[in-house]
């Protein structure tokens, strides 16, 4: 099975032990917490980082920090988070998505959900467009190039438009 | 391995076990479209590189705009074939995947410990998971010999890792085709990345011993090939060349011709090139902003472009991925070569989706339907096809264009 190695997060002594590929199906709906991204609390940004073996990188803006996570595989993911510490999005750009289950948390399983809807609703292939209450996430690209955001609308800091995230 | 999950209700598939010959002459004399220059007959079906393409349905019954062709997959060396129709002609990705359950018992891949190897790719709507396995590759009179391709299955059990790309595309209902055959800018499907240990591989490839699946480094070579560049000739592109549509239509008849410049019906014939770069994009400005994460793709089913804020187009309210402006807007962006020239302008336009599909209930081709696509600029579906020769050049094969990568019409 795939192994994750113990990281330590620069910044902090916390160690992270990731083996979510050992899980199986069903205690996975147990290991959630274990996840980090859109929706949990900034500490969880460094578990994203752990997850993706990627290099840090915080930068501030008006209402919120965004912290960008640069993996080795050329995904880039960047957190938006607010003020009160919060996730409020996601976006992400790389030759390959990366873990949606990871970056959108416990909305993994909606998104899932609307996206099996959509395809089945009009089959054919196109860009991902979710719009739900609670939930908007966007893909495009194809092999070798894809980029998305995720967010919650309701989270979005007064001002600030869905464009910044990406 | 048994099949888990056979529940393939209305596939709709020409199954034929060593008749390939006679069948692909059939294939390879059935390809013409109205607007294009008939390429000259050869006096053999192994020196045909037309392959008819038809826009239609496919085999779920309900595709708008999808290309869809028939291929011919062999046990290597030998003429125990099946030929199987209603494959999605893809060139936004590289290699040939299929639905299972084949009829044809193809050769498992196996990795250098014995284990057989498995896909996971990521396709943006959905994932495909299954073995990659090895076939000679039939189409028109090519053929490309061991080809590592994937079958679609769940044989395996589907890694959590893989799993976690979202929803998955395991059915006829969830594909809308029995297969994808990605004849794109790449040689293989992933690249050298998938061939490297540690963690900058991007966890596409899986051994999968009986004590279950674990990422592997998979060699170029290994990899899911597009299978035109293991073709003997013919190998350095392809040209899809579908004729113009006024309005929506049933069907739509075309063809897929290998080869760029290495017969007399595949010449670039005055097309203008536009180079790619290493990522597959190139450059669409619209409104004169520069989007440089731009596609051609005849896997897309429509033209993708920007949102509504962007373009002041209103998305349908009833389906949020298609536009649906109350007339229809005639639009026109310039395309640029990836390093900047050269560019050309592009006319098109878009019509209401609803009324699309309502006022045209039997219709699956619709050369103005289309929708947003928020961070990545444009991508150019199938429609852009319609009324173009366009040429897609393959990575590192050399045309008389140029190098590959490329895009030409």
């Amino acid at each position: 099975m795939k192994e994750r190695q113990i990281f330590q997060c620069p910044g902090g002594a916390t160690k992270l032990v990731l083996q979510a590929a050992i899980l199986s199906a069903a205690m996975l709906m147990f290991a959630l917490p274990s996840f980090a991204g859109l929706g949990e609390d900034v500490s969880s940004v460094q578990a994203d980082q752990a997850y993706m073996q990627g290099k840090l990188q915080v930068t501030l803006a008006q209402a919120y920090t965004v912290h960008e996570i640069q993996a080795p595989t050329g995904i880039v993911v960047r957190e938006y988070v607010l003020t009160s510490g919060k996730v409020f999005a996601v976006a992400w750009q790389g030759p390959w998505p990366p873990d949606m289950r990871q970056i959108l948390a416990n909305y993994f399983g909606q998104y899932q959900q609307a996206a099996q809807m959509q395809v089945n609703s009009h089959p054919g292939r196109r860009p991902l467009v979710i719009e739900q209450p609670g939930l908007v996430v966007q893909s495009g690209g194809h092999m070798r190039s894809f980029a998305g955001r995720a967010y919650i609308p309701e989270m979005l800091p007064q001002g600030v438009s869905p464009e910044a995230i990406r | 391995m048994k099949c888990v999950r056979v529940i393939l209700t209305g596939v709709n598939r020409i199954m034929t076990v060593a008749a390939c010959g006679a069948l692909l002459f059939a294939v390879a004399c059935g390809g013409s479209s109205g607007s294009s220059p008939t390429p000259a007959p050869t006096p053999t079906p192994t020196g045909s590189n037309v392959q008819a393409i038809t826009v239609n349905a496919g085999p779920a019954g309900n595709y708008a705009n999808g290309a869809f062709t028939s291929v011919t997959v062999c046990v290597p060396g030998t003429s125990i074939c099946q030929t199987i129709d209603g494959v999605l002609v893809d060139t936004g990705s590289s290699g040939l995947r299929l639905l299972s359950p084949l009829t044809v018992s193809l050769p498992q891949q196996k990795a250098s410990d014995g284990n057989p190897v498995v896909e996971c790719f990521p396709f943006l709507t959905a994932y495909t998971w299954g073995p990659v396995q090895t076939a000679d590759v039939e189409i028109a009179g090519e053929k490309a010999s061991s080809t590592p391709i994937q079958v679609i299955s769940l044989d395996f059990p589907t890694p959590t890792a893989c799993a976690d790309f979202g929803p998955s595309g395991e059915t006829l209902p969830d594909l809308g085709a029995n297969g994808i055959l990605g004849v794109g800018s790449f040689p293989q499907d992933c690249g050298g990345a998938c061939a490297t240990t540690g963690p900058s591989n991007p966890e596409l490839y899986y051994e999968c011993p009986a004590s279950g699946c674990v990422v592997a480094a998979e060699g170029l070579a290994q990899q899911v090939q597009n299978p035109v560049v293991l073709f003997s000739t013919d190998n350095n592109g392809v040209i899809i060349e579908l004729p113009a549509v006024s309005g929506p239509e049933t069907t739509l008849s075309g063809s897929l011709i290998f080869g760029i410049g290495t017969q007399s019906n595949n010449g670039l014939d005055g097309a203008t090139v536009y180079s790619v770069d290493d990522y597959g994009n190139f450059i669409t400005t619209y409104q004169k902003t520069a989007y440089n994460q731009s596609f051609i793709d005849s896997g897309s089913n429509g033209l993708y472009f920007l949102d509504s804020s962007t373009t002041g187009i209103p998305v349908c309210s009833d389906a949020n991925y298609f536009y649906c402006p109350s007339a229809t807007q005639n639009l026109s962006a310039t395309n640029e070569g990836s390093t900047g020239s050269p560019s050309g302008t592009v006319s098109f336009s878009v019509a209401n989706a609803d009324d699309l599909f309502n006022d045209n209930p039997n219709a699956n081709v619709f050369g103005q339907l289309a929708g947003p696509n928020s961070l990545i600029g444009f991508d150019w579906g199938l429609p852009f096809f319609y009324g173009r020769h366009v040429y897609t050049a393959i990575y590192g094969q050399s045309t008389p264009g140029g190098t590959g990568p490329y895009w030409a019409y």
